[in-house]
């Protein structure tokens, strides 16, 4: 939404990032870095790699080849370190409906060994910024969607991680829900957390410090969304991705 | 003709319909935009003969929902929100099943669905279960039309699909309204709502606007401006304390403001944004798109 001022330090790095599944390639010589406190847009067509390249960043699975670095752990030998350092929600895992708001709250605390007598106050201080806390004790399932969503984040969020990941957060939701929700990432990046997001919505595109566009495996444009648009000569992020992507 | 009146729903205590009256016309590309949780599934299903609805009536071709419902399933074709094949079946297993059960044959019906499953066929051998996103969609076209229905009803068919798949999907749709096919369908997403013939935005199991998306952009009446400076989340936060405020939102590269005042004066804006130490500031008023009257539509339903 505002330009990043200065380059801070990278918290990822990707370099000659590869990953086959037999003969297929998904991830096809991946570069780039993504900066501290950035924005960073991760766009792409259905099936184009991305979600191969989240389960690498996310420590949730291994590449082919390649360097790759996140919080400033190793993506081969130290992914249980990458996950305590980060957060992942995505619209299709992110609570558990049967729970209660606070205790999927406790469930993640407890995974991600928040401290005991930290849990209790950080959850209502979460709460607060999400105007929820009257509904602490409501089961998951019983919230409309783009409450979910907030709590999700919030949940995503709640180990300060230094980078979290957001996969199609947004899907679905209302668009008053779905800039309620950007709103809640701006805040987040305010204070110095790196957010990597995946969207469909291309206004949601323009809301980026920079995006990546990825096409069959590739990446085929990285830049911030004025700079893209000018390169391409096209108005809006929409346009752009169909002249890229089509 | 699709006559809906005072079509109410509930689950225990949550309701999902509350009185909803509309037409759709023959032929027609009639969209239902709204966001989850706004009733649109079970309007869906009502008109799919799948759920009885609590009161109201509901005809689809003179055909009654409840009493007719044989009737309606060999004219409708519907494709669920949640993808429903048989994921350990093969594409063209899929197909054949579907087809059998309306007791005709893919082979009858390939023209209907020659532009769609032409770019499905090299797969015609593979698990459904084994598909791409964009893939499954159009089997489950495919496979909603197979029996040549007069009726399609398309639930949220392109939410999570990305921006080229969603373009393509709507040519398609264009294809099959050339046929004569009546179409509804749902989306979340506000600029498919351009698509349309006629749209009716719904929320919280009320009809809040039917008509073309031409006409509910002219008859709005308030002023939209789009509003940027170089740190635009601050200018949101300003623009929202500003005293005469009614909405501002993020939108894209710019943000939307609507004043509650109709005669405010844009320079009086610039002003303040100035004394607000804001620069490059870019202020201009602009044509409402559908995604600003549903916000104003939805924010105002809220107040009341």
């Amino acid at each position: 939404m505002a330009e990043l001022q200065t380059r801070t330090e990278p918290v990822i790095t990707v370099k000659n990032m590869v990953k086959k599944f037999g003969g297929f390639v998904a991830n096809d010589n991946l570069n780039f870095e993504v900066f501290k406190g950035e924005i960073f847009g991760f766009l792409g067509a259905n099936g184009a790699g991305k979600t191969t390249a989240i389960k690498i960043l996310s420590g949730l699975s291994i590449p082919t080849s390649g360097e790759i670095k996140v919080a400033g752990f190793d993506v081969y030998t130290q992914t249980e370190l990458i996950k305590r350092n980060i957060g992942y929600m995505s619209q299709k895992f992110s609570l558990y409906e049967d729970l209660t708001i606070k205790e999927n709250f406790r469930f993640y605390a407890g995974v991600y060994r928040v401290p005991q007598k930290e849990i209790m106050p950080r959850m209502m201080d979460a709460l607060a910024e999400v105007g929820l806390i009257k509904y602490k004790d409501r089961l998951i399932s019983d919230l409309p969607l783009g409450w979910k969503q907030k709590l999700a984040f919030s949940i995503a969020t709640f180990h300060n991680p230094g980078i979290v990941f957001l996969d199609e957060p947004t899907s679905g939701v209302d668009p008053v829900a779905r800039r309620n929700f950007w709103e809640q990432i701006f805040k987040t990046v305010q204070k110095g957390t790196t957010v990597f997001v995946t969207t469909h919505y291309m206004d949601e595109a323009e809301y980026c410090n920079r995006v990546s566009i990825m096409d069959k495996g590739k990446i085929v444009a990285l830049n911030s969304p004025n700079m893209l648009k000018a390169a391409y000569k096209v108005d809006n992020m929409f346009d752009l991705f169909l002249k890229i992507v089509r | 003709m699709i006559i809906a009146e005072n079509i109410s729903k509930s689950y225990q205590e949550n309701q999902a319909l509350k009185s909803v009256s509309f037409n759709i016309n023959d032929g027609e590309l009639f969209g239902f935009i709204g966001p989850d949780g706004a009733g649109k599934t079970s309007l869906f299903r009502i008109i799919a003969s799948l759920l009885l609805p609590d009161c109201g009536s509901l005809k689809v071709f003179d055909y009654d929902v409840v009493k007719q419902y044989r009737e309606i399933r060999q004219i409708t074709g519907y494709m669920p929100g949640r993808f429903s094949l048989y994921t350990d079946l093969s594409v063209e297993e899929n197909l054949d099943f579907f087809a059998s059960v309306f007791g005709t044959t893919l082979k009858e019906n390939y023209e209907l669905i020659k532009d769609i499953y032409i770019q499905i066929e090299p797969f015609k051998d593979r698990l459904a279960g084994k598909l791409s996103g964009g893939m499954k969609q159009k089997l489950a076209l495919s496979c909603a039309l197979i029996h040549r229905p007069r009726i399609l009803i398309l639930d949220e068919p392109t939410t999570g699909v990305d921006a080229v798949s969603r373009k393509e999907f709507w040519e398609l749709l264009d294809g099959l309204k050339a046929r004569g096919i009546t179409i509804i369908v749902s989306t979340p997403y506000m600029d498919e709502a351009l698509l349309c013939d006629r749209v009716a935005l719904i929320q919280e199991g009320n009809i809040l606007s039917v008509d073309s998306p031409g006409n509910i952009i002219k008859n709005y009446n308030k002023k939209v401006y789009s509003i940027g400076s170089d740190n635009n989340y601050r200018l949101l936060t300003d623009l929202r304390a500003y005293p005469t405020v009614l909405h501002a939102f993020a939108f894209g590269q710019y943000l939307h403001y609507t004043d509650s005042n109709p005669e405010l004066n844009i320079n009086d804006l610039g002003t303040y944004l100035e004394s607000r130490n804001h620069s490059n500031i870019s202020l201009q008023v602009i044509e409402p798109g559908i995604e600003d009257i549903f916000i104003d539509l939805m924010e105002t339903v809220k107040v009341n």
